[in-house]
C-alpha cells in the first residue's frame, strides 16, 4: 500500500464507523473492496491488519450495536472474508471472536439488519471469500452457517438466494477438494460430514414435490459440476444422478430448464463425460422433456466432441422435427423429401406440434437458431440432410407469405399460425443463408432463388425480413458462383440478375430509410463481388440503379446517404458510375464522383456519410481507383484538408488513416521498417507538405479525443521510422523553421488552436519528428484517459471529500 | 327477427332487418362492377375506341354487332353505363321504417330506392357521409351525363341471347334489372329525405326500438349502429377501420353485449397491407417520375385519396420530387379538399388538435398553397394551359369506364415510361384495363383497404362477444384462389350465420322479455310476499295499456257504483269481470316427506319412479298416479273425485298460497 493510502486510511476507517457520515455512493465500497482484494492478493493481509490496526477496530466497530447502515454492515462483513481468505489472517481474526460475531448467531444473522436484503448478500460473499481453508471448513460446520444457507436458497431477493447457492458450491468444493483429491472416486462415507449435510440437503431437495427446491438443488449442481473438476465430483453424480433420472420419470417433469443446463454440465465435464449413465439420463430427457424443452439439450448434445452416436442421432431428430412436420404438412407425393426417415419420422405424430400460435412459432426459431449455430461446426451430424432441409426452410417461407399450399388439415392450421410471421420469415432467412455453404440440387435451389425474390418483391416484407433477404441472397449468389471462388454468376443467377435489379430499383425509392439502406449495402456488396464481371455490369448499367444510388447521396436520412457514399465508391471504382445524360439540362456537366464525395465530406451535416467518405478515399487510394492513382497528391489534399477541420473524431482517425496509406504509397509499406532512400525521402516530404499532412498530424497529436491522437502518434512514429533508419543518429536541426514550430507545438498542448503552423520545409519537419518523443507519447496515450483518476489514492480522496474531512483544496474533484 | 339480404356484395351491403315492429334497411349499396362490361365513355372523340369492331356470333351472324363490341379477345357493351341495383323484388321497400346509413360508399344506391319503390320513411346519416356521398353522386352523374350517348343497348339482355355471348357477359347476374344512372334532380330528391345524426346520439323508432351511430373509424362520418330495445342488441358493424388514419377511431366498446352481430364491409383485399401498399405506391411513383413518365391514379375524390396526400407531402421533398407537379381532376375536387378540412370534429384526435392552432388538419392545404397540389373539375380549362409533364393524376373513375381518367388512360397507355397505379380495391384492375388493350404503360397494383382484416374481425368478436354472427357467405370460406388459407375467413363460436342475395334469415334468438311500465298508484298498491330471501312476489290486477310500443299497466277501474235502476247502463261503463282469484301457489314438493305423509294417511303400496322432469308417485292400490314436476302437478286418477280432493289437500298442504 502507497504511503499516501495508508496515511488516509484511518481517516476513511472513522468515516466509516460513524454513522453520521453516511457514504452516498454505494459503487465507491464496491471500488474499495476491489482494492482491498487486490491488496491481499499482492500480499499478507495479517501483516495489513497489523500494520493499520484502524481495520480491525472497523471491524469491531461494527460488531456494536448501533444504528449503522446496511450497506456498511454488508461492507464489513464482505471485507472480513477477504481478510480471513487467508488462513493465518482468519485465526488472528478469530482470536478475537470477530468472526463468530459477524457471520455467527450474535451477528447481524439475529438482528434486525438481517431484513435488508444487502446484509444477507453481504454475509454471503464475505462467507464465500473466507472459504478457503480448512479452517473456515471447521468454521462453516461448527457456526451454524450451512443451514442459514440452504434457507438462504430460497430468499425473495433472487441475488441472495443465486448466491446462497454458490456459496454451497463453494463448501462442497472446500469440503470434498481436500480429502478426496487424488483418489478415484470417493465413497460417500469417507466424506467429512460438513460436505454430507450439503449432500443430503441436495438429495432432499431433489426427492422433494416443491418444483421451487428442485431446481435449487439442479441449479447448485449445474454450477458445481460446471466449475469444480475434481474427481469427487464422479462420486458425487454417482449418488444423485438415480434422482435426478427418477425427476424424468414425473409427470410433467419438473424444472426440466434447469435439467436441461445440468444435464448439459455435466456432459460438458472432462471428469464426468465418460460415465454411460449420464447419456442413457440424456436419451431419457430427450423422449420424455417437450419438443420446446428439449431443443436446447438436443442442440447442447450436438455440439458435444465426444458422445454415442445413437444419442446424437435422437438429438438431431428432436431438432428436425418441427421442420419435418412442416414438410409433412405440404408433402403431395411420396418422393418428395424427407427428415426423418424410419421409425424417427413416423414417431413424429403431426399433433405434436403446439397447438398455440406463440408456441409453435417459438418451437420453430429455437429450431432454426439451433441448426444455424450447427451448420458450421465440424462436428455436425452427417450425414447432413442438406437438401430435406433447404425443402423445409423454402417451405416455411412459403407458409410464412402464405403461398404455400398445405396438403392435410394440420396444415391448414400452419399455415394460419405462420402467415405474416415475421420472427419465423427472420429465423428462416438466416437459416437459408447459412445454407448457401452446402450445395443443393439444381431444382431446389431454383426454389431458393425464387421464394428469395418473393420476398425481395413483396410489398409487405417488413424492412428487418428484407434486409435479411438481401443478405441471404447475397450468399446464395456467391454461392452460386462456378466453379468455388471464380467471379463468375452461374447462368441461372444471371436469369435473378435482372429481377433483382428491378426489385432494387424500387427499393431504393420506398418511403422506408431502412429499406433504402439495405438495398444499398446489397448493391455494395454485389458489386464489390462481380463489378468487373461481364453480365453483372451489363446488367446494372442497363438499370436506374446506378442513378438512383447517386440520388440517394441528397438523401434525408444519414444512414442512407452513408449508405449511397459506399455504394457510390464502390460503383465508381468498377467505372459503372456513368455520368448520367440529363435530359433537362443536357449541357450542365456532371460532378464525378470524387466531386460529388467530397462535396459530401464537406457540407454534410451528420457524421455518418462524412466517415463513409473517408472509408471509400481510403479503399479508392489503397486499391489504386483510376481517378486517384492519376494524381493521388491532387486527391488527397482537399479530403485532408477537410478530414482535419472535421468535427467528428472518427472522420479525424480515418484522415489519418488516409494519410498513412499516402504515406505507405510514398515511402512504402510498414512493417520492420528499412528507411527510405533518401531521394524518395525528399520527395515525399515535400509532397507531405504541400498536402498540408504535417499540419494536420502534429494538431492531431493534442486532439481532446484520444483516437485521434494515438493515430497520429502511429504516422508520426511511421513516418520517423522512415526517416532515420535504426543505429544512425542524424545531427539534431536547428533550422530557422524548427523553432516556430516547436513553439506552435508547445502552444497547442496548452490548448491554444488557433496558432496555425504555416508552410513547412521538409528538414523542420525531420528535426522537429527527431526531437519530439513520441515514443512516450505513444506509451502515455495508451494509457487510459481516467488512469490517474483511477488510483486508489483518487478513490480514497474522494470518499473523503464528500464527507468534508479533507480540505476543499485538496479534493480531486471529477 | 328476420334479415332480408338485398345485395350479394359484401363491401356494398343493402339488408332489410325486421325488429320488433320496424323495418330497418340497413345501407343500400350500389354494385358498380356492372359497368365493367361496357366500353368507357371518352371525353374526347376516340379513334381507337369507335373503331373498335363489332361483335359477332360464331355462326358469323352479326346482329349484336352495334350492341357489342370486340376489343383485344374481350367484348364489351357498347351502350351508356348500367348498375346493378340491390334486389327490389324480395321485400316490399315501401313498407321499409328507416334506412340507417353507415358510409358515404353504402349509399349510392339511394336515390333507386327512395324514388322508385314507394319508399315513404325517413333516412339516417352523419352529415360528413351526406355531404361526401352528394359529392359522389355528383360526380358519378356529371360523369355520364357529360358524355352523352344515344345508343342504349338492350338486346343483349335477352336471357337467349346473353346465354350465347363469351364471358363474363354471360355470367352476368340480372341483367334485366341494371339500370342506368339516376339524375341530379333525384339525388337531390333523395338527399332531401335525410335526417343528420352525429355519433352516440340515441334515436328512437317509433318507441319500438333505439338506434344510435358508432364511430367506425373507416372514412369521415362512417358509423356502425346499434339497433336496440330493452332487451335485444343488434350490432350493425360495416365499413369499419383499426388503423390510424384519418378518421374518428372505431368506438369498439359500444357494440359488446350484442345477441346479434351483423358483420359487413371487411376489407376486400385481406392479403394486401395498407401500410405496405402505401409504401409500394410511394416507390412505384417515384420511380416512373424519376424516369420522367406520368403516374395516373384512378380514385375516388374522397376517402384514401386524403391519406395518399398526407404521405406523398411526407414523402415528396425526401424522395427529390418536389418539382413533379400533382393534379386532382374531378367535378367535385375543390368541394372534397374544402370539405376534408371543416369536419374537425369527425376528425381522429390529431387532427383535431391542429384546428385549435389554428392549422387545417391535412397537409393537403399546404401542397394547395405551395402549388405542387392542384386541382381542377375536368380537364378542359385551365388545366389544359397548366398542364405540364411529367407529373401525378388523381382522378376517377376507379372503374375506368368514365371520368377524366378515360382520356388519361387513352393519352399515356401507348408508352411504357408511364405507370397507372390502382389504389382502389373495389374493381379488379385487369378488368378495368381489359378495354385499353393492348396497353403499354406499366400497371401497378396497391389496393389500399383500410377496413377491418380476418385477424382484426377475430380480435374484434373476442373483445365484444356478441352471440351470435351474421355475415356475407364469402366472409365465412377462405377467398377461392386462396382456398388454402385458412385464416382469411371469420372464425367464431358458434360459427357465423352467412347470408346471400336475396336470401331471407330467421335470426337465431328469440325475445324472451317485454318492458312494461306499473304506474305508481299501482304500484303503491302491491302488497309483495317474500317467498324467498331476496324474492318476493306480489299479484297484480290491472290493465294492461300499449301506445306507440309502450306498454303501461294501469290500476283497474273501480267496480261500478250501483246505479239507479232507472239509468241505463252504458256501455262505457262495463268493467273487466273481476273474478275472485284462486290463490297463486308457490314452492316444490319433498318427494319423501310426502310419500311420509300420504303413508300417515293411511295410503300403503306406494311407489316412486324418478323421471327425466321429477317424479311419479304411484299409489299401486288406488290405481292413481301422481306427477310432480318441477312446473306442474298432475294427480290421475280414475273419476273418483273424493280421492283426488284428498290428495289434491295433501299436496297443498307443502306449498305456499298466497
Amino acid at each position: 500500500m502507497d504511503p499516501e493510502c495508508a496515511r488516509l486510511l484511518p481517516a476513511l476507517c472513522a468515516v466509516l464507523a460513524d454513522p453520521r457520515q453516511p457514504v452516498a455512493d454505494d459503487t465507491c465500497l464496491e471500488k474499495l473492496l476491489d482494492w482491498f482484494k487486490a491488496v491481499t492478493e499482492a500480499g499478507s493481509s495479517l501483516l495489513l491488519l497489523q500494520e493499520h490496526p484502524c481495520l480491525v477496530e472497523l471491524l469491531f466497530h461494527v460488531l456494536k450495536p448501533q444504528d449503522l447502515s446496511s450497506r456498511i454492515l454488508s461492507f464489513a462483513l464482505r471485507l472480513a472474508g477477504i481478510f480471513a481468505a487467508q488462513e493465518n489472517c482468519f485465526q488472528f481474526l478469530q482470536q478475537g471472536e470477530l468472526l463468530p460475531g459477524l457471520f455467527g448467531e450474535p451477528g447481524p444473522l439475529g438482528a434486525a439488519a438481517w431484513a435488508a436484503p444487502s446484509v444477507r448478500s453481504g454475509w454471503i460473499q464475505g462467507l464465500h471469500s473466507l472459504a478457503q481453508h480448512p479452517s473456515a471448513l471447521r468454521f462453516l460446520a461448527d457456526s451454524g452457517a450451512v443451514d442459514t444457507i440452504f434457507s438462504l436458497q430460497g430468499d425473495p431477493s433472487l441475488f441472495v438466494a443465486s448466491a446462497a447457492g454458490q456459496l454451497l458450491v463453494r463448501v462442497l468444493d472446500l469440503a470434498l477438494r481436500g480429502p478426496a483429491e487424488g483418489r478415484v472416486c470417493p465413497q460417500a462415507w469417507d466424506w467429512p460430514a460438513c460436505a454430507r449435510k450439503v449432500v443430503c440437503h441436495l438429495e432432499d431437495c431433489l426427492r422433494s414435490e416443491a418444483t421451487p427446491r428442485v431446481t435449487q438443488a439442479l441449479h447448485v449442481l449445474t454450477t458445481t459440476f460446471g466449475h469444480c473438476r475434481g474427481l469427487w465430483t464422479q462420486g458425487l453424480w454417482a449418488r444423485l444422478s438415480p434422482l435426478v433420472a427418477r425427476l424424468l420419470e414425473k409427470d410433467p417433469v419438473p424444472a426440466p430448464h434447469a435439467l436441461v443446463d445440468l444435464l448439459l454440465g455435466v456432459a460438458r465435464s472432462p471428469v464426468l463425460s465418460s460415465d454411460p449413465g449420464l447419456w442413457e439420463t440424456a436419451a431419457q430427457a430427450l423422449s420424455r422433456l417437450s419438443p420446446t424443452q428439449a431443443g436446447p439439450l438436443a442442440a447442447g448434445i450436438l455440439k458435444l466432441q465426444d458422445c454415442p452416436q445413437a444419442l446424437r442421432i435422437q438429438a438431431f431428430s428432436i431438432l428436425l422435427q418441427p421442420l419435418a412436420h412442416v414438410l409433412e404438412a405440404t408433402a403431395q407425393a411420396p418422393g418428395t423429401p424427407r427428415l426423418l426417415e424410419g421409425a424417427a419420422g413416423d414417431l413424429m405424430a403431426v399433433d405434436t406440434f403446439p397447438p398455440s400460435r406463440s408456441a409453435c412459432v417459438g418451437l420453430l426459431c429455437s429450431a432454426l437458431a439451433h441448426l444455424e449455430l450447427l451448420q458450421p461446426l465440424p462436428q455436425r451430424p452427417s450425414p447432413w440432410p442438406q437438401a430435406p432441409l433447404l425443402a423445409a426452410v423454402v417451405t416455411i417461407l412459403r407458409f410464412c407469405n402464405g403461398s404455400a399450399a398445405p396438403s392435410s388439415e394440420a396444415g391448414g392450421r400452419l399455415c394460419a399460425m405462420l402467415v405474416g410471421c415475421v420472427r419465423v420469415q427472420r429465423a428462416a432467412l438466416d437459416f437459408l443463408g447459412v445454407l448457401s455453404q452446402g450445395l443443393g440440387p439444381q431444382e431446389l435451389v431454383t426454389q431458393v432463388f425464387a421464394i428469395l425474390l418473393e420476398y425481395l418483391v413483396s410489398p409487405d416484407s417488413s424492412p428487418t425480413v428484407l434486409k435479411k433477404a438481401f443478405q441471404a441472397t447475397l450468399r446464395w449468389l456467391l454461392s452460386s458462383a462456378t466453379p468455388p471462388g471464380c467471379c463468375d454468376l452461374e447462368p441461372y443467377a444471371q436469369l435473378v440478375l435482372g429481377e433483382l435489379l428491378a426489385v432494387l430499383q424500387k427499393r431504393l425509392c420506398s418511403p422506408c430509410w431502412e429499406v433504402r439502406d439495405s438495398g444499398l449495402e446489397f448493391l455494395t456488396q454485389m458489386t464489390r463481388h462481380w463489378g468487373g464481371q461481364g453480365s453483372f455490369r451489363q446488367a446494372l448499367l442497363g438499370s436506374e440503379v446506378p442513378e438512383l444510388t447517386r440520388q440517394l447521396l441528397q438523401d434525408p436520412e444519414s444512414y442512407v446517404r452513408a449508405s449511397a457514399v459506399a455504394a457510390v465508391g464502390q460503383l465508381s471504382s468498377w467505372g459503372l458510375l456513368t455520368a448520367p445524360s440529363s435530359p433537362e439540362h443536357p449541357a450542365v456537366p456532371q460532378k464525378t464522383p470524387l466531386e460529388e464525395l467530397l462535396l459530401v465530406l464537406t457540407t454534410d451535416s451528420e457524421g455518418f456519410p462524412r466517415r463513409a467518405v473517408m472509408r471509400v478515399f481510403t479503399e479508392w487510394l489503397r486499391d489504386g481507383y483510376a481517378d486517384v492513382a492519376e494524381d493521388p497528391e491532387q486527391s488527397v489534399a482537399p479530403v485532408l484538408r477537410a478530414a482535419s477541420r472535421d468535427l467528428d473524431w472518427e472522420v479525424r482517425v480515418q484522415g489519418l488513416e488516409l494519410a498513412l496509406v499516402f504515406l505507405e504509397q510514398l515511402l512504402g509499406p510498414r512493417g520492420p521498417s528499412t528507411a527510405a532512400p533518401p531521394g524518395a525521402l525528399t520527395q515525399a516530404l515535400q509532397a507531405l507538405c504541400r498536402v498540408q499532412l504535417f499540419e494536420f498530424a502534429f494538431r492531431s497529436l493534442f486532439d481532446c479525443d484520444r483516437p485521434v491522437a494515438q493515430k497520429s502518434c502511429d504516422l508520426l512514429l511511421f513516418l520517423k521510422a522512415k526517416a532515420t533508419p535504426s543505429g544512425s543518429q542524424q545531427e539534431v536541426g536547428d533550422g530557422p523553421n524548427v523553432a516556430s514550430v516547436e513553439a506552435a507545438l508547445r502552444r497547442w498542448q496548452a490548448g491554444e488552436q488557433g496558432q496555425p503552423l504555416g508552410e513547412l520545409a521538409p528538414e523542420a519537419v525531420l528535426a522537429v519528428l527527431r526531437s519530439m518523443d513520441l515514443e512516450a507519447l505513444r506509451d502515455t496515450l495508451a494509457e487510459s484517459s481516467d488512469h490517474v483518476e483511477r488510483s486508489p489514492q483518487s478513490l480514497l480522496q474522494d470518499m473523503l471529500a464528500t464527507v468534508g474531512v479533507l480540505g476543499d483544496n485538496e479534493a480531486d474533484c471529477y | 327477427m328476420k334479415l332480408y339480404c338485398l345485395s350479394g356484395h359484401p363491401t356494398l351491403p343493402c339488408n332489410v332487418l325486421k325488429f320488433k315492429s320496424t323495418t330497418i334497411m340497413l345501407d343500400c349499396g350500389l354494385d358498380m362492377t356492372s359497368t365493367l362490361n361496357f366500353l368507357p365513355l371518352p371525353l374526347v372523340q376516340s379513334p381507337r375506341l369507335s373503331n373498335l369492331p363489332g361483335w359477332s356470333l360464331k355462326d358469323g351472324n352479326a346482329f349484336l354487332d352495334k350492341e357489342l363490341k370486340e376489343c383485344s379477345g374481350h367484348v364489351f357493351v357498347d351502350s351508356v353505363p348500367e348498375f346493378c341495383l340491390p334486389e327490389t323484388e324480395l321485400i316490399d321497400l315501401s313498407t321499409v321504417d328507416v334506412i340507417l346509413i353507415s358510409n358515404y360508399h353504402c349509399m349510392m344506391a339511394l336515390p333507386y330506392i327512395t324514388e322508385h319503390t314507394g319508399f315513404m320513411g325517413t333516412v339516417y346519416a352523419t352529415e360528413p357521409t351526406v355531404q361526401i356521398g352528394r359529392l359522389l353522386m355528383e360526380e358519378l352523374v356529371n360523369f355520364i351525363e357529360r358524355v352523352p350517348k344515344a345508343q342504349s343497348a338492350s338486346l343483349w339482355k335477352n336471357k337467349d341471347i346473353q346465354r350465347l355471348l363469351p364471358s363474363p357477359l354471360k355470367d352476368a347476374v340480372e341483367v334485366s334489372t341494371w339500370r342506368r344512372c339516376y339524375t341530379m334532380q333525384e339525388v337531390n330528391s333523395a338527399l332531401s329525405k335525410i335526417q343528420l345524426v352525429g355519433y352516440s346520439q340515441k334515436i328512437e323508432l317509433f318507441g319500438a326500438v333505439q338506434v344510435t351511430p358508432l364511430s367506425s373509424g373507416y372514412a369521415l362520418g362512417s358509423s356502425n349502429w346499434i339497433i336496440q330495445s330493452h332487451y335485444e342488441k343488434v350490432s350493425y358493424v360495416s365499413g369499419s377501420s383499426l388503423l390510424t388514419t384519418h378518421p374518428q377511431p372505431m368506438d369498439q366498446a359500444s357494440l359488446k353485449n350484442s345477441d346479434v352481430l351483423i358483420l359487413t364491409g371487411l376489407t376486400q383485399i385481406p392479403t394486401a397491407n395498407p401500410d405496405s401498399m402505401v409504401g409500394e405506391f410511394c416507390s412505384n411513383l417515384a420511380l416512373t417520375v424519376r424516369n420522367g413518365g406520368n403516374v395516373l391514379v384512378p380514385c375516388y375524390p374522397s376517402g384514401v385519396i386524403y391519406d395518399l396526400l398526407e404521405c406523398l407531402y411526407q414523402y415528396i421533398d425526401s424522395a427529390g420530387l418536389s418539382s413533379i407537379p400533382f393534379y386532382f381532376i374531378s367535378p367535385v375536387a375543390n368541394s372534397s379538399l374544402e370539405f376534408s378540412q371543416i369536419f374537425a370534429e369527425w376528425l381522429c384526435h390529431n387532427k383535431q388538435t391542429k384546428v385549435y392552432l389554428p392549422e387545417p388538419p391535412f397537409p393537403h392545404a399546404e401542397l394547395i398553397q405551395t402549388n405542387k397540389l392542384k386541382h381542377y373539375p375536368s380537364i378542359h380549362g385551365d388545366f389544359s394551359n397548366d398542364f405540364r409533364q411529367p407529373c401525378v393524376v388523381f382522378t376517377g373513375h376507379p372503374s375506368l369506364r368514365f371520368g377524366d381518367v378515360v382520356h388519361f388512360m387513352e393519352l399515356w397507355g401507348k408508352s411504357s415510361l408511364n405507370t397507372v397505379i390502382f389504389t382502389e380495391p373495389d374493381f379488379s384492375y385487369l378488368e378495368a384495363l381489359a378495354p385499353y388493350q393492348p396497353l403499354a404503360m406499366k400497371c401497378i397494383y396497391c389496393p389500399i383497404d383500410t377496413r377491418l382484416n380476418f385477424i382484426q374481425v377475430s380480435k374484434l368478436l373476442k373483445e365484444v362477444q356478441p352471440l351470435h354472427v351474421v355475415c356475407p357467405e364469402q366472409y365465412t370460406q377462405p377467398p377461392p384462389a386462396q382456398s388454402h388459407r385458412m385464416d382469411l375467413m371469420v372464425d367464431c363460436q358458434p360459427p357465423a350465420m352467412s347470408y346471400r342475395r336475396a336470401e331471407v334469415l330467421a335470426l337465431p334468438f328469440k325475445r324472451r322479455y317485454e318492458k312494461i311500465e306499473i304506474m305508481p298508484e299501482l304500484a303503491d298498491s302491491l302488497v309483495p310476499m317474500e317467498i324467498k330471501p331476496g324474492i318476493s312476489l306480489a299479484t297484480v290486477s290491472a290493465v294492461l295499456h300499449t301506445k306507440d310500443n309502450k306498454h303501461v299497466l294501469q290500476p283497474p277501474p273501480r267496480p261500478a257504483q250501483p246505479t239507479g235502476g232507472k239509468k241505463r247502463k252504458r256501455a262505457s261503463d262495463d268493467i273487466p269481470d273481476c273474478k275472485v282469484l284462486k290463490p297463486l301457489l308457490s314452492g316444490s314438493i319433498p318427494v319423501d316427506q310426502f310419500v311420509q305423509t300420504l303413508e300417515k294417511h293411511g295410503f300403503s303400496d306406494i311407489k316412486v319412479e324418478d323421471t327425466a322432469k321429477g317424479h311419479i308417485v304411484l299409489l299401486q292400490e288406488a290405481e292413481t298416479l301422481i306427477q310432480i314436476e318441477e312446473d306442474s302437478t298432475h294427480i290421475i286418477c280414475d273419476d273418483d273425485e273424493v280421492l283426488r280432493v284428498r290428495l289434491r289437500d295433501l299436496v297443498l298442504k307443502f306449498l305456499q298460497k298466497f
